[in-house]
């Protein structure tokens, strides 16, 4: 069996329908676990008082706003050399999520921001790139919009995902590229070893699994959405050549 | 509820306000989803009876 047998419409849709409540039902256990676990169960830290619990939102949001503008890169990519339609609908329904997801890390990094930085705002590496992938989200999602012909649109706005994948990129690794701003590096990391206590660490990773999980769950529904609109617009024109030829 | 201190108006905002954004995405792609459907059973629904009266 290959992968892109699920670029068929009609096989993704018999295959993703059954998984959609699981991955549903899992990304609510784990997000109320996580944030009930990191909010009320978590001892204040001796440096950021209660703020370290604004961690649990700040950290996963932002780390799927960077995962999800990489997931429609890809998905942008297979449009360009396959043709695949599934590919450019799955990256049409993903930057709704990943703008939210943007949204939200910035806010809370603000909110973080002012007690711990003095201030809400900073023109940092980090921060000013991770604005204009939020910029990029923006213009992604209304040159859908802009565009009545779906190839057309899949086409310029798997281009404007190429151009916008390098701040994307800018944004994971702005804090090693530039050795200056506010902004800490990776709180967690493979290389450098844990550098944040247990009591942190294992509801901070139980929210990062179900922000991942809400995005799959949310990016499938999405996604089977679109392809369902499309599949009216084609009955709509047949329709339409009926009645022309009639 | 645990004591907040100083900051307990950002770690409340925050709170407060991601899951509100979380919460409106759910129920607008939820919403979609849901219309869409509908639309397309009643899409479908009109090209049979159209197949039927041609044929």
């Amino acid at each position: 069996m290959s992968l892109w047998e699920y670029a068929n419409p009609k096989k993704f849709m018999d295959t993703t329908g059954p998984l959609v409540p699981w991955i549903v039902g899992a990304a609510a256990l784990l997000m109320a676990v996580g944030l009930i676990w990191g909010f009320f169960l978590t001892p204040d830290d001796f440096r950021q008082g209660s703020t370290v619990r604004i961690v649990f939102l700040h950290v996963p949001s932002a780390m799927m706003a960077i995962n999800i503008w990489v997931m429609m890169l890809v998905t942008s990519l297979i449009w360009l050399i396959r043709r695949h339609h599934v590919s450019a609908l799955a990256a049409k329904a993903a930057a709704p999520i990943g703008l939210a997801m943007t949204v939200i890390a910035l806010i809370t990094g603000g909110l973080w921001g002012q007690p711990m930085w003095g201030t809400w705002w900073v023109w940092d590496p980090r921060l000013t790139s991770f604005l204009i992938l939020c910029l990029f989200y923006i213009g992604y999602i209304a040159l859908w919009q802009a565009i009545e012909d779906p190839d057309t649109a899949a086409d310029l706005t798997a281009v404007l995902c190429l151009v916008g994948s390098v701040f994307a990129l800018m944004s994971r690794y702005a804090v090693w590229f530039w050795s200056q701003g506010l902004h800490q590096g990776a709180s967690l990391s493979l290389q450098s070893g844990e550098r944040m206590a247990a009591a942190y660490r294992w509801p901070l990773y139980t929210c990062m699994v179900a922000f991942g999980l809400l995005f799959v769950a949310l990016v499938l529904i999405a996604t089977r959405t679109e392809i369902r609109a499309r599949r009216i617009k084609a009955l709509q024109t047949r329709a339409r050549l009926r009645e022309g030829a009639a | 509820m645990p004591d907040l201190g100083a900051y307990w108006l950002e770690v409340m905002a925050s709170y407060v306000i991601s899951l509100a954004i979380l919460a409106t995405l759910v129920v607008l792609i939820w919403r979609r989803s849901d219309r869409v459907r509908r639309e397309l059973s009643e899409t479908e629904a009109r090209a049979r009876r159209a197949e039927r009266s041609d044929g």
